[in-house]
């Protein structure tokens, strides 16, 4: 039987798709990431957190929300492990909580204004809520 | 009927620990005409092969098979051990129990059923087999080096001093490679050109060296120690015989906008032109891409000013046939283009070079004389960045990078890195890296006297991102261990790309039917005991077109290359292959069939007189093989539609009696 | 040439100059732009883990409607490229996915047969490139863009990830700077064209996304960009509400200019 924290570590690995072990700890993914001074954990720390199982500590940080799924650690690796496609699994495993969602309809009208795109509403909904 | 014994290896627990091997000993001795059988340890050692001698002795056995490792490791063993015993050594049979069997099954079970199918087919060929006996061919005693880099001079230079002729092939105008672009050399800081250069003279002086500048291998045919090879010499549209290297025509040649290939484009030579000042053979070559006069027949300014009469406009290639005994490999390498990783602006900024390009810029004879400058503007740069592992260590993707580490580039960049500091205090050097691999002699302690004594900063971690902005290069990178994104505003950023085998390479390894890895760097013999011959006999492999390595590690190789190509040039000699293609007269009908596929032009034709049943006799045109330059490959067999080519060792019976035993 | 269309939400409302030039140049192109009946928003965000299906059904619904009509898929947004070439990729390559979508697509009202990834999906650009041919555009120009400084700005959506997308060297792309060319003006290249402009970010932290946005334009800028030319509606939002000093235009408006059936880009 797994426990808890090995049950998390394969549901985020069997959701992503990403073999954490590929990484060769270059550190490339944060040197190229946008949104580094946003984060909290840094994309090679979401790699190696995986890996090592603290998913929990993960998914609390408000790292999670701070990836822009920009895809350019995932093109630049020169290993091809996607970190990237880690933070949106963890993402995932936050908001599909009960009553967990980032973003909620309620939230949307203060957040509007004359020029907003429809599709960054679908966007930040898509990313934020289940 | 044949007397047959098999004997069945442990080699330790390699095969014993997923094949059942008394089983395997067992089951054999009832097959078709298997006297003895019988297993032990290692059967490779030589208590080993004296049971194998003491069994032929005793049970008079007519043919042997050895369950063991692959023929190519051992099968000349046991046939050595056969004919010690008075048994013809192509009465011997391998049955691969080990690459083919143990290692790639996990469970006993499996591993011993398919080692007693194996076992069975190699007695149901042995009880085919008929006693064979080798012919000999002479060798030539002249050696073909392929590439003039530092590995080619060395190999040619102790081949020479054997003796022995040696030919040098260079596609350059030049023989000297990529050391001789180099600036200093770690870990000593002696400068390249002062150790290569003697070197290229030596070459020039030997007697028993001939080099074949600007010219390239187009044809090779022939086997181990008769290879027939043709070589195409480009026209330089100047007499070597009568050019003086004076280099009145380089300055005068008025077409001053050619790129510098020497100094990486990064200034300009003229139409004609001598690469460096050392250049071997010292002589002008005529750019025909960039001549006035060869484009429009307007201009023969150079042919004004040499006073030797050494330009020749009307120069055509030349193809010149020679013959040698030995070939070497030594093609070398180049850094990968840094066209996909545009993440680190190379295409955007001339302020981005790559670690050759930067030797050249710290370089004497390099376009700033030796002034560490930037290319943009000529300024001296006070911020640089080096990254590691451009392209290295690169798995996601082969048509950008290379999955293997290069191997010199720690090294270098160390070099780099250290160099400027010492040259330049006012420098801020930064070194961004994976890790960093010293392995060698003096290695690790010169890395951490540029760390420690020469203050260069090294950084663990990668360069994300390179933006030209203005005059500066901001470097955005991760700092790993102190867990921040770093911003460098720098003046000169260095790639420390990766390298991969001249293009070169493939093709001739095409032509030398000799093996390459996936990456096209040429397969040795044997990793570990036959690092410096290719798997096809008579080809030897020096330097870089082998694999990444630094020129100490260089030299060593060429000089073994060197002792291997003596080795076979000191016979007088080769004992052949007998397993070669045989063609039945009685059933050959002359189609030419087989003389189309044969990769070796080992088959002719000739007309023979035929007693027909009616005493009339009958000229017919019949396949002749000459054994000399048969590789035993079989592709006549497998082509020829009567049936008469058949390749002795291997006949279409033994490969179908072989078959029958596994499908029984 | 007939090919199935796709808008998305935003080029019916924020973005509709995004739509209404791609359809009048098309026509002149001799390309006729057949929208899908009944198509829903893609999501506009591509959501990559392997277990998230139900949002990446309406891409599989327009995927599977114009491999219905035989006919490639074409799309104008970025955005919309971006879902619907990863969810294709994704129908292709990943057989547990595929079958949980088609299982959920045999609910529909008027099911289709099963879809196993076998529509081209086009970008708008890449029609122009590979269908079109650039040099068969440079001859349909009737007002060239001459002397024009113009950045081409990529973002995230248009590019990465490389491999499935295959829209262009993502490091080094040059598919709008050419369609820049062909329209008769200057491409000017700069080391953000591929970088992101801060995207849904901008919702809930302006000030992260100004970061990014002001990166992007500032680096065009300082490259002598005279306008940016891009074909995301969440780029142009995010570039100009950071203030860009340049004007940020869509491609199809630059390509209607061009072809003489819209006035002057600057005069706006």
């Amino acid at each position: 039987m797994l426990n808890k924290t090995e049950r998390q570590k394969e549901q985020i690995l069997r959701s992503s798709g990403v073999n954490p072990l590929k990484c060769m700890r270059c550190g490339k993914c944060s040197g190229t990431c946008p949104s580094y001074d946003e984060m909290e954990y840094h994309p090679h720390q979401f790699v190696y957190m995986v890996e090592t199982g603290d998913i929990e500590t993960l998914m609390k940080s408000d790292s999670i929300y701070k990836c822009l799924s920009c895809f350019a650690c995932v093109d630049r690796c020169p290993r091809g492990v996607e970190p990237a496609k880690l933070v949106e699994a963890v993402r995932l495993m936050a908001i599909r909580q009960k009553d967990a969602n980032h973003l909620t309809p309620n939230d949307i009208p203060a957040l509007l204004d004359d020029e907003t795109p429809q599709q960054l509403l679908m966007s930040a909904m898509r990313k934020y809520s289940k | 009927m044949q007397r047959i014994g098999v004997f069945v290896c442990h080699c330790g627990t390699n095969i014993a620990a997923t094949v059942d091997v008394k089983a395997v000993a067992e089951a054999l001795k009832s097959e078709p005409g298997v006297v003895f059988s019988t297993d032990y340890q290692y059967m490779c050692s030589q208590a080993g092969q004296d049971i194998i001698k003491n069994a032929i002795a005793e049970h008079k056995l007519t043919g042997i098979v050895v369950c063991s490792c692959s023929p190519r490791m051992h099968e000349n063993t046991f046939r050595k051990t056969a004919a010690a015993a008075g048994l013809n050594s192509y009465m011997v049979e391998i049955a691969n129990i080990r690459e083919q069997c143990s290692w790639v099954h996990k469970d006993m079970p499996t591993g011993t059923e398919k080692a007693i199918i194996l076992g069975k087919a190699a007695v149901a060929k042995v009880s085919l087999n008929a006693p064979l006996t080798p012919g000999e061919s002479p060798v030539t005693k002249r050696a073909l080096v392929i590439g003039g880099g530092i590995a080619g001079i060395q190999t040619a230079l102790d081949i020479a001093d054997a003796g022995f002729p040696v030919d040098i092939v260079e596609t350059k105008p030049t023989i000297g490679g990529k050391m001789a672009q180099l600036d200093k050399t770690f870990p000593t800081l002696d400068c390249a050109a002062c150790i290569l250069t003697p070197k290229m003279v030596e070459v020039a002086q030997n007697e028993n060296i001939r080099i074949f500048s600007y010219s390239e291998v187009t044809d090779i045919k022939g086997f181990v120690g008769n290879f027939d090879v043709t070589i195409k010499r480009r026209a330089r549209y100047v007499k070597e015989d009568l050019c003086t290297g004076c280099g009145a025509c380089t300055e005068k040649c008025p077409q001053k906008k050619v790129p510098n290939e020497f100094n990486l484009g990064m200034d300009n030579r003229r139409a004609i032109y001598i690469p460096f000042a050392q250049a071997v053979p010292k002589v002008a070559t005529i750019d025909p891409n960039y001549c006035t006069m060869l484009k429009t027949g307007k201009c023969g300014v150079c042919s004004k000013v040499c006073t030797a009469g050494a330009i020749d406009y009307q120069a055509k290639d030349e193809f010149v046939e020679e013959k040698y005994g030995a070939i070497v490999a030594a093609t070398g390498f180049n850094p990968i283009s840094m066209d996909k990783f545009d993440e680190f602006a190379y295409s955007q900024s001339p302020d981005v070079v790559t670690s050759l390009e930067f030797e050249r810029l710290m370089n004497a004879a390099g376009p700033t004389a030796g002034t560490l400058l930037r290319p943009s503007d000529h300024e001296h740069p006070h911020t640089i960045v080096f990254v590691q592992c451009v392209g290295s260590r690169c798995s996601s993707c082969a048509e950008k990078g290379k999955e293997y580490c290069s191997k010199i580039c720690c090294m270098y960049t160390a070099k780099h890195a250290m160099l400027t500091r010492d040259k330049y205090p006012d420098t801020d050097v930064y070194v961004f890296y994976i890790d960093v691999r010293t392995p060698g002699k003096a290695f690790d302690e010169f890395y951490r006297r540029a760390v420690e004594d020469y203050g260069v900063h090294y950084i663990k971690g990668m360069v994300g991102k390179v933006v030209p902005e203005g005059k500066k290069l901001k470097v955005q990178a991760s700092d790993l261990l102190a867990n921040k994104q770093l911003h460098i505003d720098a003046d000169l950023v260095v790639l420390a790309a990766a390298i991969e085998p001249d293009k070169s390479a493939r093709p001739l390894a095409t032509m030398l039917t000799a093996s390459m890895d996936t990456n096209d760097f040429f397969t040795e013999a044997h990793p570990k005991l036959r690092p410096v011959e290719s798997p096809t006999a008579g080809v030897f492999l020096s330097g870089t077109c082998q694999g990444p390595k630094d020129i100490p590690e260089t030299v060593s190789q060429a000089g073994a290359a060197a002792s291997k190509v003596i080795g076979l040039l000191s016979k007088d000699k080769l004992t052949g292959n007998p397993c070669v293609a045989h063609s039945d007269e009685n059933m050959c009908n002359g189609c030419s069939t087989c003389a189309n596929v044969c990769p070796y032009g080992a088959i002719t034709y000739q007309d023979k007189e035929f007693r027909m049943p009616d005493r009339t006799t009958k000229m017919r045109r019949i396949a002749v093989v000459n054994e000399a330059v048969c590789q035993g490959c079989g592709c006549c067999t497998v082509a020829c539609m009567s049936g008469a080519m058949d390749l002795k060792g291997f006949m279409n019976k033994q490969i179908m009696a072989e078959v029958d035993a596994i499908c029984k | 040439m007939k090919v199935s269309y796709f808008p998305g939400c935003t080029l019916r409302t924020k973005a509709k100059d995004l739509d209404f030039y791609a359809r009048k140049c098309a026509e002149i192109l001799g390309v006729e732009l057949c929208e899908i009946e009944n198509w829903q928003c893609c999501g506009a965000a591509f959501v990559s883990a392997k277990d998230e299906v139900a949002s990446k059904l309406s891409s599989v619904r327009a995927l599977a409607a114009a491999r219905d009509a035989e006919q490639p898929l074409v799309t104008v947004c970025s955005a919309c490229h971006n879902v619907i070439k990863q969810t294709n990729h994704a129908m292709q390559t990943d057989a547990e996915f595929a079958a949980k979508a088609n299982l959920y697509m045999s609910q529909d009202k008027e099911p289709t047969e099963a879809y196993n990834g076998e529509t081209t999906v086009y970008h708008y650009l890449e029609l122009l490139r590979d269908v079109v041919g650039f040099d068969k555009l440079k001859e349909a120009v009737k007002n060239p863009l001459t002397g024009k400084k113009i950045a081409a700005y990529y973002g995230c959506m248009l590019l990465r990830p490389g491999k499935v997308l295959g829209f262009d060297d993502p490091e080094n792309p040059t598919i709008i700077e050419n369609f820049i060319r062909a329209l008769g003006a200057e491409p000017v290249i700069y080391s953000y064209r591929n970088e992101c402009c801060g995207s849904y970010a901008v919702l809930e932290d302006a000030e992260a996304a100004k970061k990014k946005s002001n990166k992007v334009s500032e680096n065009a800028a300082d490259n002598g960009a005279e306008m940016i030319v891009t074909a995301c509606p969440l780029c142009k939002y995010n570039l100009e509400k950071s203030g860009s000093s340049i004007p940020v235009v869509y491609f199809t408006e630059l390509l209607a200019t061009a072809l003489g059936v819209k006035e002057d880009t600057d005069a706006e």
